[in-house]
């Protein structure tokens, strides 16, 4: 019971954090919180098959207590797919900010923190000017 | 020598070179990104007219055969994972093909691929995920190539950069993201009620479920239909498309008029399997009203690009609306109209890149500039796109809409089908030609063209011209493909059979001809 309990409070914890933060509208707090709702989802799927302690994840002839281990398997495709798109969102968030001199997820600046309007232009080209090129893509 | 049995397996293994042959073209178009470019466009446009060589000959099988299951790695059926092929999925896979080679080659041609380093490898990856989501016969599977063709999707939809195009691009991935999401707690849900997640062994377990277990699997259903919706942009959940679509190179998304269509295919595989027939309560209205919104967009758009984004929310809406009547020959009439409307948003896409690229500083504004070279023909071109894409005669958008508007006769809501198509086509029309009068007719008479401006390429435009020839066939041969589209709803719904094609018709290579030793 107390192990359901906890998984199932675990799950919703994360879910809600993850559902808040991907509402926000920068992009930090939303790749944060799109990494949370995958967190949420691979103990979910683990919790599809069941929750069982101490039995083997294989079936084998005469034995009778075994887990299932096909939501294993699925959670490690889940984890190593939303991975990668972590990384992707964070590059893609970072060199956005780069860009356009703000990381509001709509593109458009909040006066109360980016650089104000006149000195964006100044401000994105001297970011430009020195910054690594992280994609390595060829500039055209 | 090959041994008769040796090449029964080959032919078998058929339907699962649309997978391979993309991932290797991709994976070799890779070793060319920096040197010999041209090599990657050439492995690029040659994959693509052999994935058509390929989907013609799935194609000619299917129509004879019942759903043929491929077991991939020789397991059987409800372990292992299935491709299935149905006349359903060769059907999608020729689409696919043909406005792949059609984007590849214009891509090539506008030399779009030089502006970045991997746009061949990734348009590759894109259509491996596209051809894998229409084979695939396990709804994890699906997951995966959805992913795959995700990922490729946003490479190209940032390819060529710019801040706009960031910006939009990041707003894509977060919502398919959150979308990507919903659909592993779907999939979960499924697997937790059912314990399988092959489509034909779940829709046989889900019909046996116990009472108490029905809620969960329909909840999970609504899920999925969601993700679904979302990827084929109906109503409430189109609001990413039409920046996403409109920010991105022109020629990518024409290959993209093609994403909404995998979300219609996923709605018509999974929600008879879930729902039965009942789905329609809330699919049709939401598509019904998205061909408003569609449609109405136009008028509003200030751009060509942004109003062929909204012309395709408000297409894929017409097909969504035939695909949600759940009935056998609305689902043959959607069939039909599914290669027109995408074949013709490509167009129009590739059509628009054109007037970008020929014309000057305005770009793609609904603006009326000095006339320019090539003028004549990019105007024909939106013509006839903008008459497929409104559904008018000649061409086979009115056939399409008329199959449907035909098989909405006594449905339920049939008479708001018949009012919103007919009164959306008008508004289409007008839409079309307002910008199409601005652009192409009126004359800006002040300053004229600089000199020094090179003359188009007109050979840029072979690309578009063949969308508008496979137009032209599709309405030539409306009799055998509405056929086919018929047989293709038959088997659809056919469901009993389907299931057992999968489930006990899965034929092994017995371990003797694999080793070539006798057991």
């Amino acid at each position: 019971m107390s192990m359901e309990f906890l998984i199932a409070s675990a799950i919703g914890a994360l879910t809600w954090a993850g559902i808040y933060l991907s509402l926000r509208g920068r992009t930090f707090p939303v790749v944060l919180g799109i990494s949370m709702l995958s967190y949420a989802i691979n103990l979910f799927l683990f919790a599809i098959g069941r929750l069982k302690v101490g039995a083997p994840p294989l079936y084998e002839e005469g034995l009778s207590n075994y887990t299932d281990p096909l939501p294993q398997a699925l959670v490690l495709t889940a984890i190593v797919i939303s991975f990668g798109m972590s990384a992707l969102t964070v590059v893609l968030a970072l060199r956005t900010f780069l860009e356009t001199g703000t990381d509001q997820v709509d593109g458009e600046p909040d006066p109360a923190i980016d650089p104000l309007e006149g000195d964006r232009a100044e401000w994105i080209e001297r970011r430009n000017a020195h910054r690594i090129d992280m994609i390595g893509e060829e500039r055209l | 020598m090959l041994s008769p049995s040796f090449a029964a397996n080959l032919a078998a293994a058929l339907i699962a070179v649309p997978i391979m042959l993309p991932s290797l073209a991709g994976t070799s178009a890779l070793l060319f990104r920096k040197r010999h470019r041209a090599v990657a466009a050439g492995i690029s446009i040659g994959s693509c007219l052999l994935q058509i060589a390929v989907a013609v000959a799935l194609l000619v099988r299917a129509r004879h055969t019942g759903a043929t299951p491929y077991a991939m790695g020789n397991w059987p059926a409800p372990f292992g994972i299935v491709l299935v092929l149905d006349r359903l999925s060769a059907w999608m896979l020729l689409l696919t093909a043909i406005v792949g080679f059609a984007v590849a080659t214009h891509a090539a041609l506008t030399r779009l691929d030089r502006k970045g380093w991997n746009f061949h490898p990734i348009f590759q990856f894109q259509l491996l995920g596209l051809n894998g989501a229409f084979l695939t016969g396990d709804l994890f599977n699906l997951f995966v190539f959805f992913e795959v063709l995700l990922i490729a999707s946003y490479g190209l939809i940032l390819h060529g950069q710019g801040a706009r195009r960031l910006t939009s691009g990041v707003q894509y991935i977060v919502v398919n993201l959150t979308g990507s999401t919903l659909f592993l707690i779907a999939l979960g849900l499924l697997y937790g009620v059912t314990g399988t997640l092959n489509m034909a062994d779940m829709a046989a377990r889900g019909a046996a479920l116990p009472h108490g277990d029905r809620g969960l699997f329909e909840a999970a259903g609504y899920l999925l239909i969601a993700v679904f919706a979302l990827k084929a942009a109906l109503l409430p959940l189109h609001l990413w498309l039409p920046r996403a679509y409109a920010s991105a190179a022109p020629p990518v998304a024409a290959l993209f008029a093609i994403m909404t269509k995998v979300g219609a295919y996923s709605i018509i595989r999974t929600a008879p399997l879930i729902f039965g027939d009942h789905a329609q309560e809330f699919l049709l209205p939401a598509s019904l009203a998205t061909i408003a919104l569609g449609f109405t967009g136009m008028l509003a758009a200030r751009g060509l690009r942004d109003m062929t984004a909204f012309g395709l929310i408000g297409s894929t809406g017409t097909l969504l609306a035939a695909i949600a009547l759940f009935r056998p020959e609305a689902l043959a009439a959607a069939l039909y109209y599914l290669p027109h409307t995408t074949i013709a948003a490509a167009l129009l896409f590739l059509t628009v890149d054109l007037v970008v690229r020929w014309r000057g500083v305005e770009g793609d504004a609904i603006v009326p500039t000095p006339a320019f070279s090539g003028l004549a023909l990019v105007a024909f071109l939106f013509l006839a796109g903008g008459v497929a894409l409104a559904g008018l005669p000649p061409l086979s958008g009115f056939i399409g809409k008329l199959l449907i508007l035909d098989a909405a006769i006594g449905a339920p809501l049939g008479g708001w089908i018949w009012g919103v198509i007919l009164i959306t086509s008008l508004i289409a029309v007008i839409a079309l030609a307002r910008a199409g009068s601005t652009v192409f007719w009126k004359r800006d008479p002040s300053p004229p063209i600089p000199a020094d401006r090179a003359p188009p390429r007109l050979l840029e435009a072979l690309p578009a011209l063949f969308l508008l020839a496979t137009l032209v066939a599709l309405t030539a041969f409306a009799g055998p493909a509405t056929r086919y589209a018929q047989s293709a709803a038959a088997q659809v719904f056919d469901q009993s059979a389907y299931r057992q094609a999968v489930l006990s018709n899965t034929t092994l290579i017995p371990p003797a001809s694999r080793t070539g030793e006798a057991p």
